[in-house]
């Protein structure tokens, strides 16, 4: 059987092989339920050192893991809390909770050329709006901790769950997106000094036009904080291709994560179609909150439709004096049947719908395990576990 | 409740899929069917909103959709261009592409300089009164705040220049309850609820704006009263069973588990229902209108969706 790169067919191959693996996929799909419940399974089944480097979870669920203390430090899951979740984990289970403002600031003192500029930097006001939301800075933060991370080498496996992006694109675009920033020809003349401004011809519009509508004070802000941000760059830039070279290695492997509905699926498959360009290795898909399959049955679809058309007439039967439902007025119980009849039409219309987006995303990727909606939210070690157990071959799934 | 509609500018926001750019659809169909003109505009550009309406693409120059109704997509240059020409009164002739870049540039780095430009386009329709509703399909709660408290960044950050001149008059149209509102979509679901708790804070600790309500979206039917419910419970025992197997030619127990799994399912959002109304109205300071649409089962969505949602939404402000 030929496989296509760094393409696993099981989960369990998958977690066995790779160092990396990154969990994506568009917001509020259970990524981060996913990528914890991954991490808990490798090390549960696999041993080693495992860990799941999470992004801004759930409280509970952070708090379960034992993440409240710290951000930005990995902790380990200690062992009485499988013991009391009632599993006997062959490896250890770790976990950080990023902090994008600590990673930020790392990052700057790291790359400045000395400790002065670094605190300039930091001190700016304009750095607070930056290290929070410019260039995609959570993406960015999350694949250079990432990086940090397996070079330090600590791990046999690390599972990351990704930021809630706007867009599950931008965070493989985020170190190529960093590099650009720091080489465009905007931040070269926003960055000049304001005498030689004057003899660019060329550029001399965009500086009329620029003071006009937001004044030159606030472009001089700017230009302070660009030319101190500048010292930054050649650091920058050579981490960044490093970063990307991590993640195109053959030890990494995405897997994304969706639901069946529409915009997750299409946004999902966005995601995926650009993981060739960039030379990303897909593992796989994990589909969560999947509806029952017995719900796109044709045979049932005709036994609901003849359940609404004979609802009196079954209802008149069960609730004869010998009938098993004797005594119950029939007319209620001819409305309940009907309705039983009419929501499963319901519900397997949205079955149906899911099921042909489920074709569509499954079309040359392996399916690595597929979820029910789970009654309870995932908040503690058992509620991982649990859904660990519908992931892992063998389990619930 | 019936206030709603007498706001002239209305922020459709929430997560991201939970359904801003149905309800800001059927919200604007509604108004334009009471005889509003109405404007809606998408401001994400993804092409969602003319399919609410089975219209072609629509783009920065509104086109009409409905009687009554026109719809727009926001498109951050062409504003730019417009707000330059029209309210800076600029030359067209000064480099408006360089400029268009540099603000992008800028923008990356300074709260508020992209998004005055947008909320700058929808408040100079309300201001002009070309339309007696703006509906806008919104950012999602990630980036609604940033949006709406751009004045207020403009402000702090820029001390001249004709970009501050114009944060005096938005400010005002944003701040003023019975001209503007936030609409929060949120469904019955764990995420969504929590980021419109959080966004209901955030809204009225960052920005000027009110909170005109939050629409809970893709509510499930309630399947059973309680007397039902007793009766649904009955039809678990084994000869019941027998009986309807042999009407249907079986099936029973299959189409009998669906039935179990809405219930379940349903009971479980009720919970998040229950969260989110406390939590919104502890968020919020006070009781906040909360309008609940159904989930639609419908193969497609499009014209006929919408105006199914505009009916709902009208029935709830009705009540
Ligand atoms: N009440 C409803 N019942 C059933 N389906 C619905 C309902 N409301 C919305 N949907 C469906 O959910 C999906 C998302 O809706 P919509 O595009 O309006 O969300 P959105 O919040 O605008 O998404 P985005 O964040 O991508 O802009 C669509 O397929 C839509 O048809
Ligand atoms: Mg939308």
């Amino acid at each position: 059987m030929k496989q296509g790169a760094g393409q696993a067919s099981s989960l369990e191959e998958l977690l066995a092989a790779k160092e990396i693996v990154v969990v994506c996929g568009p917001g509020g799909v259970g990524k981060t339920s996913i990528a914890a419940a991954l991490a808990t399974m490798a090390s549960c089944h696999m041993g080693g050192r495992v860990l799941v480097l999470t992004v801004d979870p759930a409280r509970r669920l952070a708090q379960a893991l034992g993440l409240s203390s710290a951000p930005g430090r990995a902790q380990r899951v200690p062992p009485e809390a499988f013991a009391d979740a009632g599993a006997n984990p062959r490896g250890e289970l770790w976990a950080e909770m990023l902090s994008t403002k600590q990673s930020w600031d790392r990052l700057v003192l790291r790359h400045a050329p000395d400790q002065h500029t670094a605190q300039r930097i930091i001190d700016n006001p304009l750095y607070q709006n930056i290290s929070g939301r410019f260039v995609q800075s959570h993406d960015y933060i999350a694949v250079e901790r990432l990086y940090e991370l397996h070079s330090e080498g600590n791990y046999d496996l690390v599972v990351v769950d990704t930021p809630p992006t706007r867009n599950a694109v931008d965070f493989l675009l985020a170190p190529q997106r960093m590099a650009e920033f720091f080489s465009s020809r905007l931040l070269r003349l926003l960055t000049v000094p304001y005498r030689s401004r004057l003899v660019d011809v060329a550029a001399r519009p965009f500086y009329y036009v620029a003071d006009r509508v937001l004044g030159s004070q606030f472009l001089e802000d700017i230009a302070e904080f660009f030319i101190l941000f500048q010292t930054l760059s050649d650091g920058f830039v050579a981490r960044a291709s490093e970063v990307e070279r991590l993640l195109a290695d053959r030890r990494t492997s995405f897997v994304v994560v969706s639901t069946l509905e529409t915009v997750p699926v299409r946004e999902a498959e966005a995601f995926m179609a650009m993981l060739p360009a960039k030379r990303l290795h897909l593992g796989g898909v994990v589909l969560n909150k999947v509806l029952p399959a017995y719900l796109t049955e044709q045979r049932l679809a005709d036994r609901a439709e003849l359940l609404c058309a004979s609802a009196d007439a079954l209802a008149e039967e069960l609730c004869r004096p010998s009938g098993p439902l004797a005594g119950q007025p029939a007319e209620l119980v001819g409305r309940v049947l009907g309705e039983v009849g009419t929501n499963f039409n319901n519900i397997a219309l949205v079955a149906r719908r899911e099921a042909g987006q489920r074709t569509e995303l499954a079309s040359g990727t392996p399916v690595l395990a597929s979820v029910p909606e789970l009654d309870d939210d995932v908040h503690d070690l058992a509620g991982v576990l649990h859904l660990g157990h519908h992931i892992w071959p063998g389990g619930e799934g | 409740m019936a206030d709603l509609l007498d706001r002239k500018l209305l922020f459709v926001t929430g997560k991201g899929g939970v359904g801003k750019t149905t309800i800001s659809a059927g919200l604007a169909l509604m108004a334009a069917s009471r005889g509003k003109r109405a404007l809606v505009c998408e401001v994400d550009a993804k092409g969602d909103l003319a399919a609410s309406f089975e219209a072609p693409p629509t783009r920065f120059q509104e086109s009409q959709v409905a009687p009554n109704l026109w719809a727009m997509s926001m498109d951050s240059e062409a504003s730019l261009r417009q707000y330059l020409s029209l309210q800076l009164r600029l030359p067209r002739a000064a480099g408006l592409g360089v400029v268009a870049r540099m603000f992008d540039f800028v923008a990356s780095a300074a709260p508020g300089v992209r998004e005055i430009v947008t909320v700058g386009k929808l408040c100079w329709e309300v201001r002009e009164r070309h339309y007696d509703i703006v509906v806008v399909d919104a950012v999602a709660s990630g980036h609604i705040v940033g949006q709406l408290a751009a004045p207020q960044a403009i402000n702090g950050l820029v001390q001249v220049g004709l970009v501050r001149q114009q944060t005096g008059w938005m400010l005002d149209i944003l701040s003023d309850p019975a001209q503007t509102g936030a609409l929060i979509v949120s469904t019955p679901e764990e995420m969504p609820v929590t980021e419109t708790i959080e966004l209901v804070g955030r809204l009225r600790a960052e920005t000027t704006v009110d909170l005109a309500g939050v629409v809970v979206n893709r509510v499930l039917p309630e399947l059973f009263g309680t007397r039902e419910e007793q009766v649904f419970e009955a039809l678990a025992d084994p000869g019941v069973a027998d009986v309807l197997d042999r009407g249907l030619e079986g099936g029973s127990a299959a189409l009998l588990d669906a039935a179990r799994l809405m219930v379940r399912t349903r009971r479980a959002r009720a919970e998040h229902m229950e969260h989110l109304r406390r939590g919104v109205a502890e968020a919020a300071g006070g009781p906040v209108p909360m309008l609940y649409v159904p989930y639609l089962f419908l193969r497609s969505y499009g014209m006929r969706s919408t105006r199914q949602v505009a009916a709902a939404l009208s029935a709830e402000l009705e009540s």
